[in-house]
């Protein structure tokens, strides 16, 4: 697999005049629709997640006649519903020194020098927006006696910023979403279709002019035409088989855009958490994400020696290694997640990992229990512990609790502009689908805040500008041959998927393409094992194309079929991660290459070289796309090395 | 996608609306849940005060004239000269027949609709972890306690044989109310009565504070131990009395 | 571990069901319930035969998407747990289990063991939010709220939309799901505004699909989350005051 270079340019349409302005300024400057002519612009939003829920609730109430798709049975299903620990904003409501320019600062740190600073001084700047909308929509955040607003602390920040629901944020901001959403079904502003799923972009002219559908119980497919399409459609890291996310998570609807001309950004940044429940079988689905706050009082240890199968309470003090506290005298335990995860590998891989697989860390809070007693870190942990205890059987007051690294968050997805446009106009990409704030890692808390940023405030101001073209335009009819040709090629995948007839269901596919992926572009990469990954996944592909089992018709409900056509574009989306983690000849955040990496082994950023975010264009060849490079300018901070020792 | 279909015959808030308060109200089920946990509190507080004034049987006669029937002659004068005779009472009988009407029709339409709500059952056998006898049988019993109170208006209201005894005589009620329950099969058909209402008691008085929405986190116990006390207090009374007649410590 | 499944295969809405035995040998006591039906499928590909359908997504107890009724019980043996966070260890070696989808009139089998929910969607539709468009909120510290009544509020705000209430009702209703959210929103400062309308939209929508309450309890024992019937009481309370309340309303605004 090869790439070339694009000779396109991309305009990322970052306004001039300060940092602090250029929100107000843009907003000011673009151009606006009367309200009297909104409903006669039909825009279509796929995804009810966080972002998508937001947009189209947002864009309801605006008076524009919306049109909006989940593959779930209800919109609140969205993945975004598991989000556990908060959601950040800079209210300085506890008078600790935060503000916009720390939340930005922080953020950019954070995602080490990959992201916009226009794009992320925006974010932080509209968090305070989002936490008053959803206060005001009854969302229950944490309070303090006096009535006024809880925070907590999150990774990544010296400030207390982070605001939550108990451990479910996700769920109270997701509801908050899915009640406005409602709200405009009942107004009649927004059309919802239910169990409905995108199979691919309807391009015309160069624009973005609809989608075709599969009902899921009915399976029929249809087109929907309308004046710009917006993608909410959540993240990838499902491409691994095993992750945090929801197991429906999927990147069939921005891989279809990117397949359409939409450049896809930066798709080896991913993040993996260092604190899940280790795999406890072969046949096992999903990985269950522990909170990140279980490492203030936890102790991380493995015996020293390989292969020691003693229990954990027979181990004593001598032949345990701490080895975070070793290695990061001064962060310890609480080093960043990226950190924390690789350690935890390097640890496993040596034979020393613990548990029946032998594919886990120790979590170890006797000292803490010791030192606090069990009524704290009841207190502190309680649900955490219970939660646990459900899934694995063991309590975690008496045995330490056994933790591994997980995929859990994709910072790349479709490049977008300022106004969150894609490369193709007339389509948006929002939440975790789009690459656009995080750059090579994403600092806890702050998925949902974008998520909400983008679909409350800044999509609905920016969409009116592209919209105000087209006034009095009617959409591109649906039997237009455009349509009718997307159609055709959706009707052929299908039939395909249930004709090869093959001996192997589709899970086996994913699992085997997810070991592959987890080996070789995971946690840590090399140049070794990315070539060997892009030898082994096309042959794999071949294979899945020649040997695929799906049963069942087309015309009725049929998880398999679905299935089918998202390990299918997942095939294609893990070459591209390959590509771009081997192009990519440094380390920055969530993309750790081996090679470059310091003496003490971090990792190695190397901005004279790779300052940039990298587009990747589709070219017709899945293997040979073509690179088109968007440089980063840092003017308001300086790009630094982070050390945590 | 169509989704579940709507009852067709309820119709929206606004249209509601235009009806008279209580046929609004009463329409949705919520409504019949209050009226059934109000008349509910209406048919309680008769059989605790028919309940008491049967007591009376256990009292010696007055002047030859046995305490009961002084308490009916009394019933029958109430408000008297203010109001005719017997006026009263009927007004509290309307009252009473209207309470017992609702509660029945209520339960009756609510059971239609539950049957619609799940036409299909399932398929399997079903376990369950707080629905109790008493919850479960509230319609069996319900309809029981219909029965028995045609029987007991037979007998000794309307003398009607052969629920009434053949020597039934209007106006004398307590000679009436000996030579009833002297006949065991009456005796027994009123203590499985009493038995049978028992738990529809109990059921009733907790229920009747979560439809009315009477509930206190630190009262939210009472309620089931105000259930348990109330059944007592009208049921065994009611058990006693046909039973001491008939060993004959009443009467003989 | 070694069990006899008895699984509910329906092929769609219109088509009779029935109970179809399989052995499902071999298993972890580790593997959730569903990992356990996603073994079951892959070895029913493996011979030519269509995996059961069944709705899951989270795999965490929180997106609302799995529920099944286990041996006659909404979610299984265990309380307080939802399908997909139910461990085999729940069950003995040799044991035959029971697997059917949710009956209700309103939860009509879409295929196998997968329903259609939407009628809980209707009832959010009725007035489960607060009218606030995007923009117009006031700062959020602005309006103080007791912590105990945002406690509380939580308590009833972590429904997960499952279905688990209507499905352990012996009378199919949704009387549960619709108190949670109605005292979610009726409790806060926020919603008061609308209260009384809300309160009557979403009940009388409610009763459009569902059955009534007779106050059995079942669905509080179903409850994944442990939602509590007194939420019930509160709506009940909360519906009369509404009744008069609302023409109240109206009466001033004609
Ligand atoms: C376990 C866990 C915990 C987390 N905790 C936090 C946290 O504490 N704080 C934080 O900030 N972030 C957290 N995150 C990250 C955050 O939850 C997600 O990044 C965010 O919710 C993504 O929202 P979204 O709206 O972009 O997409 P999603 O919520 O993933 O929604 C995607 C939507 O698109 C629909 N969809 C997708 N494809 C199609 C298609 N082809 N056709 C039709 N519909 C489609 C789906 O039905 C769904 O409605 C967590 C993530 C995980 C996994
Ligand atoms: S799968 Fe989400 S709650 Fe069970």
């Amino acid at each position: 697999m090869t790439y070339t270079i694009s000779s396109r340019q991309l305009d990322s349409k970052i306004p001039g005049g300060p940092l602090e302005d250029k929100w107000e300024n843009h907003k000011f400057s673009i151009r606006l629709v009367n309200p009297n002519n909104k409903r006669k612009f039909k825009i279509i939003v796929v995804g009810t997640g966080l972002a998508g829920a937001s947009a189209a609730a947002t864009l309801g109430e605006l008076g524009y006649n919306v049109e909006v798709f989940t593959f779930h049975d209800s919109p609140r299903r969205a993945h975004s519903i598991a989000a556990q620990g908060g959601i950040n904003a800079a209210k300085n409501y506890h008078n600790d020194g935060d503000s916009v320019f720390r939340l930005f600062y922080d953020t950019i740190k954070g995602g080490d020098y990959r992201s916009r600073e226009a794009n992320v001084y925006r974010l932080a700047d509209v968090s305070l927006n989002i936490i008053d909308q959803c206060t005001a929509q009854g969302v229950p955040f944490a309070r303090e006696y006096g009535g006024y607003l809880d925070n907590r602390s999150f990774g990544g920040a010296q400030v207390s910023r982070t605001f939550y629901a108990r451990g479910q944020t996700g769920q109270q901001l997701l509801l908050g979403a899915y009640q406005a959403l409602l709200r405009q079904v009942a107004a009649g502003t927004v059309k919802l279709h239910r169990r409905t799923e995108m199979l691919d972009l309807v391009v015309k002219d160069g624009r973005a002019v609809g989608i075709v559908t599969r009902d899921l119980i009915s399976g029929e497919i249809r087109s929907h035409s309308a004046h710009a399409v917006v993608l909410a459609t959540g993240g990838y890291a499902n491409v691994f088989f095993l992750s945090t996310n929801a197991m429906a998570s999927n990147v069939t609807a921005a891989w279809r855009a990117h397949r359409r001309g939409a450049a896809f950004a930066n798709p080896c940044f991913t993040q993996i958490h260092p604190t899940c429940i280790p795999q406890s079988d072969e046949f096992q689905s999903k990985l269950t994400l522990m909170s990140e706050s279980l490492r203030n009082d936890g102790r991380i240890w493995v015996p020293k020696r390989a292969d020691d199968n003693r229990p954990p309470d027979q181990i004593p003090e001598e032949d345990r290694d701490y080895y975070l506290e070793r290695m990061y005298p001064a962060f310890g335990n609480l080093v960043p997640r990226d950190v924390a995860s690789r350690a935890a590998k390097r640890m496993v891989d040596a034979g020393k990992g613990v548990g029946p697989l032998k594919n886990g860390v120790y979590l170890d809070f006797s000292h803490a229990i010791e030192r606090l007693g069990i009524d704290v870190i009841a207190d502190r942990y309680g649900n955490l512990f219970e939660m646990y205890e459900r899934i694995t059987d063991e309590n975690p007051y008496k045995v330490p609790m056994r933790i591994y690294p997980a995929p859990h968050y994709t910072m790349g997805g479709l490049w977008v502009d300022y106004n969150l446009m894609t490369t193709i106009p007339g389509l948006y990409a929002l939440g975790e689908a789009n690459f656009s704030d995080h750059g090579a890692n994403r600092l806890g808390a702050s998925a949902l805040m974008q998520g909400l940023a983008d679909g409350y405030f800044i999509l609905p101001y920016t969409i009116g500008d592209y919209l105000a073209d087209f006034l009095g335009d009617p959409v591109v009819p649906t039997d237009d041959p455009a349509f009718r040709e997307v159609e055709d090629e959706v009707r052929g995948r299908i039939s395909g998927y249930l004709n090869t007839g093959g001996t192997r269901s589709v899970d086996w596919f994913h699992r085997e393409l997810g070991k592959i992926l987890w080996d070789h572009c995971g946690m840590s990469r090399n140049e070794e094992g990315l070539k060997k990954a892009l030898a082994e996944i096309p042959a794999l592909y071949e294979e899945f194309k020649r040997d695929v089992r799906v049963l069942g018709t087309n015309e009725s409900l049929n998880q398999s079929l679905e299935k089918a056509g998202r390990v299918d574009d997942f095939f294609e989306l893990a070459q591209l991660m390959c590509l771009d983690a081997l192009h990519r000849e440094e380390s920055a955040g969530g993309h750790f290459r081996e090679e470059y990496q310091t003496e003490e082994g971090e990792a190695l950023r190397r901005d004279d070289l790779f300052a940039y975010v990298a587009a990747w264009e589709w070219t017709g060849n899945p293997q040979a796309p073509a690179l088109i490079k968007e440089p980063l300018e840092f003017e308001y901070v300086t790009p630094s090395t982070r050390s945590y020792k | 996608m169509g989704g579940p279909d709507r009852k067709d015959e309820l119709v929206a808030t606004e249209e509601r609306r235009r009806d008279p308060w209580f046929v609004d109200f009463y329409r949705s089920a919520v409504g019949k849940k209050w009226v059934m946990a109000l008349s509910g509190i209406v048919l309680l507080g008769y059989l605790v005060a028919h309940m008491i004034g049967n007591l009376k049987v256990f009292l010696p006669a007055v002047d030859g004239v046995p305490e009961l029937d002084l308490y009916a002659q009394a019933l029958r004068s109430l408000l008297f000269p203010i109001a005719p005779h017997g006026v009263v009472l009927w007004i509290l009988r309307v009252g009473l027949i209207i309470a017992f009407l609702l509660h029945v029709h209520a339960a009756y339409s609510l059971t239609i609709m539950n049957r619609r709500a799940r036409p299909v059952d399932y398929a399997g056998p079903r376990q369950y972890l707080a629905a109790n006898y008493a919850s479960r049988t509230m319609r069996w019993s319900g309809v029981i306690v219909i029965l028995f109170v045609i029987f007991h208006l037979a007998d000794l209201t309307w003398g009607i044989q052969p629920a009434a005894p053949d020597s039934w005589e209007h106006g004398q009620v307590y000679a009436n109310f000996i030579a009833t329950f002297s006949r065991p099969w009456v005796t027994a058909f009123y203590v499985l009565a009493q038995l049978a209402l028992a738990p529809h008691i109990f059921h009733g008085a907790w229920s009747m504070f979560q439809s009315m929405g009477v509930n206190h986190p630190r009262f939210n116990r009472w309620r089931r131990y105000f259930a348990v006390a109330l059944t007592a207090v009208i049921v065994v009374p009611n058990v006693i009395m046909p039973l001491s007649v008939l060993l004959g410590f009443v009467g003989a | 571990m070694n069990i006899t499944l008895q699984v509910w295969r329906q092929e769609s809405a219109d088509r009779p069901g029935r109970f179809v035995t399989y052995q499902v040998t071999d298993i972890e006591p580790d593997m959730s319930f569903l990992e356990m039906l996603d073994v079951l499928n892959e070895r029913l590909i493996a011979q030519g035969e269509e995996p059961i359908a069944f709705d899951h997504d989270c795999r965490e107890g929180i997106c609302g998407s799995c529920g099944v009724m286990i041996d006659g019980l909404p979610h299984g043996p265990q309380l307080g747990t939802a399908t997909c966070q139910l461990h085999m260890r729940k069950f003995r070696d040799g044991d035959t289990i029971v697997v059917e989808p949710w009956r209700a009139a309103a939860f009509p089998v879409i295929k196998d063991l997968v329903v259609d929910r939407s009628a809980f969607d209707k009832i959010i539709e009725a007035g489960g939010y607060i009218s606030v468009d995007t923009g117009s909120a006031p700062d959020a510290n602005l309006i103080p709220v007791p912590k105990e009544v945002a406690d509380t509020a939580f308590d009833a705000a972590a429904c997960i939309g499952c279905g688990a209430c209507v499905a352990a009702c012996p009378n199919g209703a949704a009387n549960l799901f619709t108190a949670a959210k109605v005292a979610h929103l009726n409790l806060l400062p926020q919603g008061q505004a609308e209260r009384w309308r809300r309160t009557e939209a979403m009940v009388e929508t409610m009763e459009q699909y569902f059955g009534s309450c007779t106050n059995h309890g079942e669905c509080e024992k179903a409850c994944p989350k442990g939602i509590s019937i007194d939420f019930i009481a509160m709506m009940n309370r909360d519906y009369a005051k509404a009744k008069v309340k609302n023409r109240r309303l109206l009466s001033q605004s004609n």
